[in-house]
């Protein structure tokens, strides 16, 4: 990056790549060179930054002037306005909602301050399809010293004292992991990456792929060095493209330089890295029914043990880590565990990053210290409830995670809290829910989603999912009974009891904990027919007020189905046998005469 | 021996380690309920998916219930088989099952027969507390096997019968969530797939998904239509079998008692496929001394090792899987077929008839002869040598709806000419039978010497695989025996690859031959059932006064009045056949 005068980093993420970032990044080029500046400047399109909620994003450096919302009509006046003139154009600056001053620099964006990137840490930084930025920013550094220092178990030491747990969602301790699968005799060992990223509205995998393919790349080979496997594979969902396509040119990239294939750096040590295409089966996710996939057969579940670690890939000792958790290794080895363990909890070393969604200000990507509460992650960092609206709930952990309510908004982040708060860590889902949202109906939203992707091998799970959804189902369409309640935590605690795999076990999670914190939501349903936050259709009403109707007939002419009778200038009447509860009519009226109820 | 300690049920119990907690419960005499796992001792056969759940046992100290069929004990395990917990959650998990089930247990082909019945009654399931919505798929016949796939539980059996031991790989779990469900890839039918018909699926489906084509029905109309004169035949391995379905002692032999109920049935003539074992056995015998004979003689061109073609579901399946060696196997028909074809012509001319007027119905362990009798090849101006092929179950039924108290028959002997056979013919019921049969005839035939012995031990057992070599009068001849398609197709790959040391193979598609053909009374997972079955088979040869097909003097009497010799030109008409490739 040295002989550039200024770059201007364009974030090339999937989410902004379909806002035309890659359009800005043409206009962009094609203005410096109207002004000959292309060997002055240089554009680059890097991974995602993480602030969703405002991209496409542009960073110019060195000034580290943060642009959002950018669109490609915007090149002429950066490179106009900034580049030539030195000042930066205020339209586009990030406004502190706050106190509404603009913002120059990403470091002074609330977002970004209580931010610590590990994972991270070249996402938004490097130009992911060029490895000598990687390098540039001591890549591969970790996999010399590796290699030519370290024997395999003073790495797996180092691994296993920085504390790093799994960040796929189990939490077992990597470099245990790691020693468990080096321990295992056998003529045929694979590293595998999980990169079968399912959780609804999560990208964190999919981000560092698609902007630092290499640190997964470097320590699957790292992984390699001490399990003793020449074999790495990564299990990638096909729906992943722009990942797949940087993955694969990192990979020829990381060849080309003698850092894969045989013989690395002169050491004598070969590995070498294929890719696998999962279908998009969220059960994939499971190491077992991963592993099967990647044999070309069906992708569930097998009984644990044999873990992978024993017998895994092939029948042979296969070392299953997630996309995050290799992301991490590089910098534990450069920096030493004793700086990584410094960071976090107790039992919880380092960062987790958080795929923040739902009805929060700032959407985005976001990498936090282990132990940072929820408050700091929805209000400092997430910039609070969207609409100035009541939080209500989070919901961690994915779809099998649970709901936590206000008094959980100051538990420090970690495995064992979120636990015990009756939810889960999972592989980084964030969802946060304001006073809008019914606790029944998000119970059985996320109950459809692992009805969909339960793979269908057990009975509790085939059958017990889709009974707890019926139930569900009947409540919030106003036909629950109380007992419907008891049945649910019954057979909830039955499915989690005894289902083959994670996704059974946990899949009751948001109904038990959607019951546990918002009972008095389930008791209106069932005992008042009323949906306290309004979500429900079947326990709502809309009636016209006599006294306000002017039968002005807008409402009638608007009705879809025709449910609204009455002629003009007489009040109208909606016949609730026919209304479909659409709300064409209440937002139609301009006389405010119909109500909902 | 590495041993490990622990507690079920407070008792405590000592096991090898690996031992699961099912089988170290079963050793000190508790039996934990299961429904998906089956297991075929000796046979190589197990299903253990852990998927139905229903064993699931309380472990001191773990998170959640373990499936004791799945799951291997450790040193200091303190498990609760019968706790609250246990039972409760066992009960909620068969309530589950049930819930997506038909209950037309009344109208059900497995009532009285069906594994998850018995579990329902035994959990005293009286109540289904979660009622919802039930699986629906459309119902797929075939020529053979009917998928009611409705009463699909998911435990997976069938699929493992199909892929790891017969490796047709037709049957697999499709779908995902509760649509999952365990069908032919797109789910199309059986008929349009490489299905064998095998029938094991059918043996081993745990309820009614799977089951036989029943034609019990047009029996009893043929039998009931005086314009017909209706024969039967009945293969060997039925009779080690048939008094299972009345409650007798597995291996039980009913030979007489069944040609009883036979005929009290109102068959006119009762008849034996072992006759047409022993004429399978005079053509395949000479076509091996004679492909033997000119490979001896140095021809390049003969197609060795000559393999068996009794069974058709082997037929089929190599048809479909490899079409390039169909020219290998005996052209011999099964004798199902050779009795047929005799039956309608032989027979049919000596009582004066025509064949539309005669009715062949075959008594078989085997749901592939239903398949069998109808190929065309098999067939006269469309009218088939056999009509039709019903399974051991489905006599048993008939002599049931018949009000026939089978247990109390007298014993009672075939009729002649079609029902008299040697020991022979009988021993082609079990796996190595066949072959057994085959080195009879064909040693005393090549050596013109007589048998010092007869009973061939080093050709018979369970073994998946078995070899054997025997001397030919100073030849050795090298023999293979494959049971089980996953076990022909590892001798097949070895032929094709060049390196088959043999010079004749028997394959019966079943696990134990015919005697565990998809037919037969259901074993519910007890191997033992089919030892014994092979054990009857080998004791009625003991116990025949002639145990070599060339020597059972209405064969004799068949070649001199109408076949003239053995692959002769009306033989090889009537009784041999041609394969054809079904991959296109």
């Amino acid at each position: 990056m040295t002989d550039y005068r200024m770059h201007i980093l364009i974030c090339g993420g999937t989410g902004c790549k379909a806002s035309e970032s890659s359009d800005i990044k043409e206009k962009l080029n094609y203005f410096l060179n109207e002004y000959d500046l292309e060997d002055e400047i240089q554009v680059v399109l890097t991974g995602c930054f993480g602030f969703c909620e405002k991209g496409p994003i542009v960073k110019i450096l060195p000034d580290n002037t943060f642009y959002i919302e950018v669109k490609p009509s915007d090149a002429e006046d950066i490179v106009k306005e900034h580049i030539i003139k030195g000042r930066p154009v205020h339209r586009l600056l990030y406004k502190n909602p706050k106190n509404d001053f603009k913002v120059t620099s990403a470091t002074n964006i609330d977002f970004y301050k209580k931010q610590i990137r590990i994972a991270l840490r070249n996402c938004g930084f490097i130009n992911p399809e060029n490895i000598e930025e990687y390098i540039g920013r001591d890549g591969y550094q970790a996999l010399g010293k590796c290699l030519t220092e370290l024997t395999r178990t003073q790495v797996i030491n180092e691994v296993k004292e920085s504390g790093l747990r799994g960040r796929g969602g189990g939490g077992f301790p990597t470099g245990l992991k790691w020693e468990i699968t080096r321990n295992v005799e056998a003529d045929q060992k694979y590293v595998v990456c999980n990169a079968d990223e399912g959780d609804p509205g999560a990208f964190m995998d999919r981000s560092i792929l698609e902007g630092d393919p290499h640190s997964v790349i470097e320590a699957m080979a790292i992984c390699g060095y001490c399990i003793g496997s020449d074999s790495g594979l990564v299990y990638i969902r096909a729906e992943y493209p722009l990942a797949i396509e940087r993955l694969k040119t990192a990979i020829k990239q990381a060849e080309e330089y003698g850092l894969l294939g045989e013989d690395i750096l002169g050491t004598g040590f070969n590995f070498k890295i294929e890719l696998r295409y999962g279908a998009g089966a969220f059960v994939c996710g499971e190491e077992t029914a991963l592993i099967h996939s990647m044999e070309g057969l069906r992708g569930e579940p097998t009984v644990k043990p044999p873990f992978p670690s024993v017998s895994g890939y092939r029948g042979k000792p296969t070392n299953v880590n997630n996309v995050e958790t290799f992301a991490n290794i590089p910098v534990i080895i450069n920096k030493g565990a004793s700086w990584f363990n410094k960071i976090g909890t107790e039992k919880s070393k380092g960062t987790k990053v958080f795929a923040l969604a739902g009805k929060i200000n700032n959407v985005g990507l976001i990498e936090v210290p282990m132990g940072t509460t929820l408050r700091e992650v929805i209000y400092d960092i997430g910039g609070g409830i969207k609409d100035g609206k009541g939080f209500k709930s989070v919901q961690t952990g994915g779809p099998s995670g649970g709901c936590l309510t206000k008094k959980f908004l100051d538990t420090p982040i970690d495995y064992e809290n979120l636990i015990a708060a009756g939810s889960m860590m999972g592989s980084g889902g964030m969802i946060v829910m304001d006073e809008d949202d019914c606790m029944v109906s998000i119970a059985k939203f996320y109950l459809e989603f692992t009805l969909e992707e339960s793979c269908g091998k057990c009975s509790p799970c085939r059958i017990g999912n889709k009974r707890l959804h019926e139930i569900l189902c009947k409540i919030t369409e106003g036909k629950g009974e109380l007992e419907d309640i008891d049945r649910l935590k019954m057979l909830s605690d039955v499915i989690k009891d005894t289902s083959l795999c994670g996704l059974g076990q946990s899949s009751p999670n948001p109904v038990l904990s959607t019951i546990l914190n918002f009972e008095d939501e389930y008791l209106a349903h069932v005992n008042d027919g009323k949906c306290p936050a309004g979500q429900c259709k079947s326990l709502m009403r809309y009636d016209i007020i006599e006294e306000l109707c002017t039968g002005c007939t807008l409402c009638f002419r608007n009705c879809p189905v025709g449910a609204i009778t009455g002629e003009r200038r007489v009040p109208h009447y909606i016949d609730q046998s026919i209304c479909i509860k659409c709300g064409v009519c209440f937002e139609k009226c301009k006389f405010n005469a119909i109500t909902l109820t | 021996m590495e041993v490990v300690n622990l507690i079920v049920d407070n008792k405590p119990v000592v096991v090898k380690k690996g031992t699961t907690i099912l089988q170290a419960a079963s050793e000190i005499g508790i039996h934990i309920p299961t429904l998906c796992y089956m297991k075929l001792d000796d046979l190589n056969i197990e299903n253990k998916p852990g998927g139905c759940r229903i064993c699931v046992v309380e472990v001191q100290g773990r998170r959640n219930l373990a499936p004791a069929c799945c799951t291997d004990v450790a040193e200091g395990m303190i498990i609760n088989t019968h706790s609250i917990r246990a039972i409760n959650a066992r009960r909620t998990v068969m309530e589950l099952i049930l819930s997506d089930h038909p209950s037309d247990c009344l109208i059900c082909a497995k009532s009285g027969n069906c594994d998850l019945q018995d579990m329902a009654h035994n959990l005293g399931i009286r109540k289904i507390h979660y009622q919802g919505e039930q699986s629906h798929y459309r119902e797929d016949t075939s020529p053979a096997i009917i998928r009611e796939v409705d009463k699909c539980i998911m435990c997976r059996r069938c699929e493992m019968m199909c892929n790891d031991v017969q490796t047709v790989n037709v049957l697999s779990a499709i779908n995902r969530g509760f649509n999952s469900v365990v069908a032919p890839a797109f789910e199309m039918n059986l008929d349009h797939s490489v299905c064998t018909y095998c029938g094991q699926c059918v043996a081993v489906c745990p309820t009614g998904a799977l089951t036989e084509v029943d034609d019990t029905g047009n029996v009893i109309r043929l039998l009931s239509d005086p314009t017909k004169t209706v024969i039967v035949q009945t293969a060997p391995a039925v009779r080690a079998a048939l008094g299972e379905e009345f409650d007798m002692e597995a291996g039980t032999l009913v030979t007489g008692k069944l040609v009883a109920a036979l005929r009290r049935l109102g068959f006119d003539y009762v008849f034996d496929t072992d006759f047409a074992a022993d004429l399978t056995i005079m053509e395949e015998g000479t076509e091996l001394l004679n492909r033997l004979g000119r490979h001896l003689a140095g021809d390049k061109t003969v197609k060795l090792p000559i393999l068996t073609s009794c069974c058709p579901a082997w037929v089929k399946f190599f048809e479909h899987q490899f079409p390039d060696m169909k020219d290998i196997p005996s052209t011999a028909r099964s004798p199902q077929q050779m009795f047929g074809s005799i039956a309608k012509t032989y027979f049919a001319d000596k009582l004066g008839i025509k064949r539309e007027d005669l009715v062949v119905v075959s008594i078989m362990p085997c749901v592939a002869k239903k398949y069998e009798c109808g190929r065309d090849e098999f067939k006269v101006n469309k009218n088939p040598d056999v009509d039709y092929a019903i399974t051991t179950r489905e006599l048993a039924a008939l002599i049931k709806i018949s009000n026939i108290n089978f247990r109390t028959l007298p014993n009672e002997e075939f009729d002649n000419p079609l029902g008299e056979s040697t020991g022979a013919g009988v021993i082609f019921g079990t796996t190595g039978g066949v072959i057994e049969a085959a080195v009879r005839t064909a040693y005393e035939l090549h050596t013109k010497k007589e048998l010092p012995r007869l009973d061939f031990d080093e050709l018979r057992g369970m073994e998946g695989i078995r070899k054997a070599t025997i001397d030919f009068g100073g030849i050795p001849i090298h023999i293979g025996i494959a049971h089980g398609l996953g076990n022909a197709r590892k001798l097949l790959e070895e032929i094709q690859a060049g390196k088959s040391e043999f010079h004749a193979i028997e394959i019966m598609s079943c696990p134990g031959g015919c005697i565990g053909g998809g037919g037969q009374p259901y074993h519910h997972g007890n191997a033992e059932i089919l030892k014994k079955r092979q054990k009857a088979i080998y004791l009625e040869d003991s116990k025949k006064a002639i145990r070599k097909s060339h020597e059972n003097p209405y064969i004799i009497k068949l070649y001199d009045e109408f076949l003239g010799k053995p692959m002769s030109e009306k033989a090889h008409h009537l009784l041999h056949t041609a394969y054809f490739d079904r991959t296109e």
